[in-house]
């Protein structure tokens, strides 16, 4: 069948030879050690604990909105760590590269590194610490049981975590793209990236990007179904309705990236000619396409950072948020708008002045909203409590951010200034700017409010103190002097520089990226002080900051059915108004509860989708083709499963509520 | 304690004064006009930007939970009077912004010609160059990873280093020979992309002699880094001596020369060209530098014809560098397709000859799939002795740059 | 929480049985009642429906992407075939029959559903399918003519463009077939159940949005084509 050992190689392992190992490279080593010795301490300690059952019956097979909230989130931290690693280098190599040095990256991997830097911070970290958030709140906070398609959900964070491992698995295994983190042809054609970076790019994305997309369809499913009884549009929680916003912008941008991306990959794989020089291709359709999908991704990650500040700000300043209708509209109007505005990335393009100042104009009015959303948290602060919780820190810290960030932004919508500062590190620090002054601090501060609500205890403050202002004054000094250096005509990506005069600032944006590690490690120990110290920080209550909405008014954490009876809603801070009214909790009278059970069948296709896109990848046809098969085998075994649910008993419900009973009597 | 705080910043200022803020500080009429759209933009959103943040501070030092003097009315939230100020006083700042933007994106669109002559007379510079023929162009072309700068005027061509007189008008016309750049000097003007079988128009003049950065602005692989210039705006008559010694030390630059040229090298060292085979930045433009390969603006008027039907289909031609290239994991061969001939061109047809040779029913008719002759078919076995290119063959890319007896093959689309 | 607390007090202090009764007569203390006293849960499949339009939306934004592309790239010929040159209307017409038939028949399909018979239902399914297949041949008959020319999808834009779009409905059909078929066991396992009914209702959605989104490819790609 095969000629010669070489064809039969070729056959096996396609074109994956030894050299796709990075054996020479110290760094990729050194970081290969500490993985895989990190790596084999966590499973050595699964196995010690005998955690491997657990976590395969209780976590990786449960469709509980709440345990896949927080894997999700656990994702996102974990590949933090890598994003951040790799701003750490960046930032090394930059400060390192002057007066004639090369510093310490060659091109070939710095190239690697700030791609790579872009699309996990982008794709696996913002994207599912936002999805996580959502998922854990969201049905809670609308008094429903579950999402609407419990299973869709586990194989929706199971295709993220996948496209994240193939990530990953570029670090060790071949090369990541060396693009850029949005792949403009024809830089990323055949013709000039012909090795398996981008091939890692378009797969990793696009696996992840079905499982944003099947996630979106769920949650706009949830929120216009299940929402609890009188909870009318205009009475949902404001969180409630930037995640209903975000999902609708999910399922209209995320099919421009995926149809986007499978143009990509025929050019790619099969020859064809949608953005290749020759043959009548048009490279620019590109850059139309993925930012048509790009920009609304932008509002994709920050509208549920702009609902977590609604909902913490009214909480800590003991008062009803200000302008809940006005902040709707301003919501939904930025959503709306959020699709008018994608040519700003290219005003450079050189589309016309009247092209560009539409675009130019259409930018700026986005701001009227969101201008009119810093008002409503400042007037909502104005006569109120304020309460410096961990959460209100990290809310005060984004108002200020936030707002420079936004002018900083409205500055690049002018197209005259943006033909000066057009992907000059001015460019880099704004939208730094408000993805970490607005999408992250939104995140610290959503994961300080609800983690009591996810886990039962509180995050211990002093060590989360240590970690926001660490975060905070490094976020200014690592990205200040890169608004000087955009001024100054420095441009991105590069590698090496030799006017000596820039050298301080990058030296001072290293520092700050210093202090930043310091923020993420205090904000691990954080995590790991508060286990420790879980007795001590326990939320009995289900209510531990005096909040506003559905969510506290059942226990920390919520039992797996959320709500023994669902509540009935007559206002915008139902939970609120149920205390002020003199709730009484039920304590008898349960019914059984129909509950989804859980499956292995979401992980099963994370695996197969990794196989499939290894198999593409590495051009290892056979495996490709199992992947496929595979996957689509066991989506069609699924459906003959017509036995989803069980009946969660009536006295189960009662043993759990009476559970909370005690621990409720007890604190009084 | 105010006081305090603003000494606290002194160092900072000191620090920014030293340093070039070329941005803030051009030395080209249209950068000194976008930093002023820059200043002015500034300003008009600071006027929201500065009472938004001293609010902030202030209502969060203020409403502390320990301060129980401060009012506190937690039903509170709505007032009609203030929704109006918070939607409309953005809605004002927006509206006169997005004016500005308005004007300012028309006035200095990079397409728009400048009378540089006009604005020196306005400053009262009566030496002013009054005729029109003083505008310098510029032929640009980002190679992986350097600049080519063809000087058609001069019949000279410069790698990685530019120069021009200061108060002229400069007509840069950019492209790219491979993937996406951008073409920036931030003192001169800004910048725009550089793109493949694009062509990108900047108008500029300098107002300031003196060496500025030039450089590439969207990344574009591996030797990105090594894709800066230096800029030199001269006073007239250094520049025609910065002419003639180009002219005395480069060799010249034919197609093959391009050819090799334009193979992926980093970090170049600046060098010149004394002559520039005629119509190459067309050629380049058009991407058929190599020989027998159509035209952009050819295959476009073609198309705008209907194509060439099915006898089109094998008019491709295998590449003869990369032969082992593919296009795509499963794709064919790294091919391209080749200029059209007939005996009368037997290395290539213009699209003006090839138009006519569809109208004309003398000719063979090419769309209606008679006989053809394409570089791909049999060659007329004259063509194989003609053997690799030769400069002064005949093709439809060595036509000059105004091609005043085409009727106007369409320019592909700069832009979307 | 100390106002829970009592109010937990009290609750303990109240007999109450553990009955429906006991909590409805709580609820009706109060004037507004806190929680659904007489809760059905959602029937199963209760979002289904919605979920299934959203998906079937984003679906349309992925053929407009390729439409888009088809529609800045179609004129692109590369001095190649234009569509008048590749074209058969004759073939396309049958193709478009096949396709509108089967439409027609789900529909009957859907209507044997709804008077709840198996057999029927099954017999429509397949003739269905039997159409669906005859348009899969056809499409793929004419791929075959065009790239046996030459005319393959890297030879010009126009043509990258062309197979993606056409390709990609074709893969639809070609998906909804097997989902068909999957649909078809389920029916013969279980019989005309309340889940088959809904996934049976769900498929008809997709099969019809085929249909309209054939019906935009045969104007905008082969008729709008021949007159280019």
């Amino acid at each position: 069948m095969f000629e010669n050992h070489a064809a039969l190689l070729k056959f096996i392992f396609g074109r994956l030879t030894l050299d796709a190992f990075p054996i020479h490279e110290p760094i990729l080593v050194g970081t290969f050690i500490v993985v895989a010795t990190g790596g084999a301490l966590v499973l050595g300690a699964l196995t010690y604990f005998r955690l491997w059952g657990y976590l395969w019956s209780e976590w990786f097979t449960s469709i509980d909105h709440k345990r896949i909230g927080v894997m999700y989130m656990v994702l996102g931290v974990i590949m933090l760590l890598r994003g951040f690693a790799d701003a750490a280098m960046m930032r090394a190599q930059q400060a390192f590269a002057f007066n004639g040095s090369e510093g310490f990256l060659p091109a070939h991997h710095y190239d690697q590194v700030f791609t790579a830097h872009g699309v996990i911070m982008i794709f696996f970290v913002a994207m599912p610490m936002i999805v996580g958030l959502i998922n854990i709140v969201v049905p809670l906070q609308i008094g429903a049981r579950d999402v609407s398609f419990p299973f869709l959900n586990n194989f929706s964070f199971w295709m993220t975590a996948a496209g994240g491992i193939i990530v990953m698995i570029s670090l060790f295994v071949g090369v990541f793209a060396r693009t850029g983190w949005l792949a403009y042809p024809p830089l990323s054609e055949y013709a000039y990236s012909p090795d398996v970076g981008v091939d890692y790019y378009i797969w990793g994305l696009q696996v992840a990007g079905l499982g944003t997309l099947l996630s979106g369809v769920n949650f706009v499913c949830t929120i216009v179904k299940l929402r609890a009884p009188g909870m009318t549009i205009m009475k949902m929680p404001i969180f409630t309705w930037t995640a209903l916003c975000t999902n609708i912008l999910i399922v209209a941008a995320f099919p421009v990236l995926t149809a986007v991306l499978a143009l990509l990959t025929l050019d790619r794989y099969v020859g064809t000619d949608f953005f290749t020089n020759d043959f009548g291709g048009n490279p620019m359709m590109y850059v139309n396409l993925i930012w048509i999908w790009g920009h609304p991704e932008v509002y994709i990650l920050i509208l549920p950072a702009f609902g977590v500040f609604s909902e913490v700000t009214a909480t800590f300043c003991g008062k009803r948020l200000f302008g809940y209708t006005s902040m709707v509209y301003a919501t939904v109007v930025i959503t709306i708008l959020s699709y008018l505005v994608w040519l700003h990335h290219f005003f450079t393009m050189g589309s016309g002045a009247s092209v560009n100042s539409f675009f130019g104009i259409t930018t700026m009015i986005i701001s009227i909203p969101t201008g009119a959303k810093m008002f409503n948290w400042l007037f909502t602060m104005y006569r109120g409590r304020i309460r410096y919780e961990l959460p209100m820190l990290w809310t005060i810290a984004f108002m200020i951010t936030f707002v420079i960030g936004g002018m900083t932004g409205v500055l690049l919508a002018v197209p005259p200034a943006d033909f000066e500062l057009h992907n000059s590190l001015f460019l880099i620090a704004h939208f730094h700017n408000v993805i970490i002054g607005g999408v992250l601090f939104g995140m610290f501060a959503g994961i300080n409010y609800w983690f009591p609500k996810a886990f039962g205890f509180k995050l211990d403050p002093f060590w989360g103190k240590l970690s926001f202002w660490f975060w905070v004054i490094g976020f200014y000094l690592a990205f200040m002097p890169l608004y000087v250096l955009g001024l100054m005509g420095v441009t991105r990506r590069l590698r090496v520089f030799d006017i000596p005069s820039l050298h301080i600032w990058f030296i001072i944006a290293a520092f700050g990226a210093l202090l930043i590690a310091a923020g993420i490690g205090c904000f691990l120990v954080q995590i790991g002080v508060s286990v420790l110290k879980r007795k001590e920080l326990a939320d009995t209550t289900g209510d531990p900051w005096n909040s506003r909405t559905l969510e506290w008014s059942t226990s920390s954490p919520p039992p797996a059915y959320n709500f023994a009876f669902t509540p009935i809603v007559y206002s915008m801070d139902a939970w609120w108004d149920m205390k002020e009214r003199g709730y009484h909790r039920p304590l008898a009278g349960f019914k059984p509860i129909a509950m989804p059970k859980n499956t292995p069948t979401g992980i099963i296709l994370g695996a197969l989708s990794i196989a499939f896109s290894f198999g593409m990848i590495w051009y290892i046809w056979w495996l490709a083709a199992l992947g496929f098969v595979g996957a689509l085998a066991v989506g069609i075994a699924h459906t003959f499963n017509y036995n989803r649910e069980y009946d969660l008993s009536a006295d189960a419900i009662a043993g759990a509520e009476d559970e909370r009973t005690r621990l409720l009597t007890a604190q009084a | 304690m105010k006081r305090i705080r603003i000494l606290a910043l002194l160092p900072l200022f000191a620090l920014l004064g030293g340093c070039n803020l070329v941005v803030l500080d051009p030395a080209g009429t249209v950068a000194s006009r976008q930093s002023d759209l820059l200043i002015e933009s500034t300003g008009l959103m600071l006027l929201i930007i500065v009472p938004v943040i001293a609010l902030t501070l202030f209502f969060a030092w203020h409403y502390r939970a320990s301060n129980t003097k401060a009012t506190y009315a937690p039903e509170w939230d709505h007032s009609t009077q203030l929704e109006l100020v918070i939607w409309g006083a953005p809605l004002l700042i927006i509206i006169c912004l997005g004016a500005m933007t308005w004007m300012g994106t028309h006035l200095l669109d990079p397409f728009r010609p400048i009378d540089a002559a006009a604005t020196q007379r306005a400053n009262g510079d009566a030496n002013a160059p009054a005729d029109a023929n003083a505008h310098l162009e510029v032929d640009v072309v980002a190679l992986d990873w350097k600049w080519l700068f063809i000087y058609p005027q001069y019949g000279v061509a410069t790698l990685n280093q530019l120069a021009a007189p200061a108060n002229r008008t400069i007509d840069f016309h950019i492209t790219s020979s491979s993937v996406m750049n951008s073409f920036s000097i931030p003192a001169l003007a800004g910048q725009i992309y550089a793109m493949p079988g694009m062509e990108t128009t900047l108008y500029a003049v300098m107002n300031r002699t003196g060496t500025y950065d030039g450089f590439s602005a969207n990344y574009s692989g591996a030797g990105f880094s090594g894709m800066h210039f230096p800029f030199e705006s001269l006073a007239s008559g250094d520049f025609d001596k910065w002419i003639a010694k180009a002219k005395a030390d480069g060799g010249a630059l034919s197609r093959s020369d391009y050819l090799q040229l334009e193979k992926p090298s980093e970090n170049e060292p600046a060098r010149s060209y004394a002559s520039v085979e005629t119509g190459l930045f067309n050629a380049i433009l058009n991407e058929c530098v190599e020989p027998g390969k159509m035209c952009l603006n050819e295959m476009a008027a073609i198309d705008e014809r209907g194509g060439l039907g099915l006898a089109g289909i094998n008019n491709v031609f295998p590449l003869e560098y990369d032969k082992e290239a593919r296009r795509g994991a499963f794709g064919p061969d790294a091919s391209y397709v080749a200029s059209l001939c007939d005996p009368k061109h037997p290395m290539g047809m213009t699209a003006a000859a090839a138009g006519a040779a569809q109208a004309s029913p003398a000719a063979p008719s090419l769309a209606n799939g008679a006989p053809l002759r394409g570089a791909a078919l049999p060659r007329p076995p004259f063509a194989t002795f003609l053997g690799p290119p030769t400069p002064e063959r005949p093709t439809s890319t060595s036509l000059p740059a105004p091609e005043p007896q085409t009727p106007a093959p369409p320019s592909r689309p700069s832009n979307t | 929480m100390t106002t829970l607390a009592e109010t937990n007090d009290t609750l303990v202090a109240t007999p109450l049985a553990g009955t429906r009764g006991g909590v409805a007569a709580l609820q009706s203390a109060a004037q507004t009642p806190f929680y659904v006293l007489d809760e059905h849960p959602h029937p199963a499949g209760y979002s289904t429906q919605l979920g299934f339009w959203i998906y079937i939306m984003s679906d349309c934004l992925l053929f407009s992407v390729l439409f888009a592309a088809y529609g800045v790239l179609g004129g692109s010929y590369a001095a190649g075939p234009a569509p008048k040159d590749l074209f058969d209307l004759n073939i396309v017409a049958l193709n478009t029959t096949m396709l509108l038939l089967s439409s027609i028949t789900y529909g009957f399909a859907m209507l044997s559903m709804q008077s709840n018979s198996v057999g029927r239902t099954q017999i429509w399914l397949a003739v269905t399918a039997f159409f669906g297949l005859c348009f899969i041949g056809i499409e793929l008959h004419e791929f075959y003519g065009m790239i046996r020319e030459g005319a393959t999808p890297q030879r010009s834009a126009f043509l990258s463009s062309f197979f993606t779009l056409v390709g990609t409905h074709g893969l639809h059909v070609t998906t909804g077939l097997v989902w068909m078929v999957t649909l078809m066991v389920q029916v013969g396992q279980r019989g005309l159940i309340e889940a088959n009914r809904r996934r049976l209702l769900c498929l008809s959605m997709f099969w019809h949005f085929l249909d309209v989104v054939w019906i935009g490819v045969f104007t905008f790609v082969y008729l709008m084509g021949m007159l280019r």
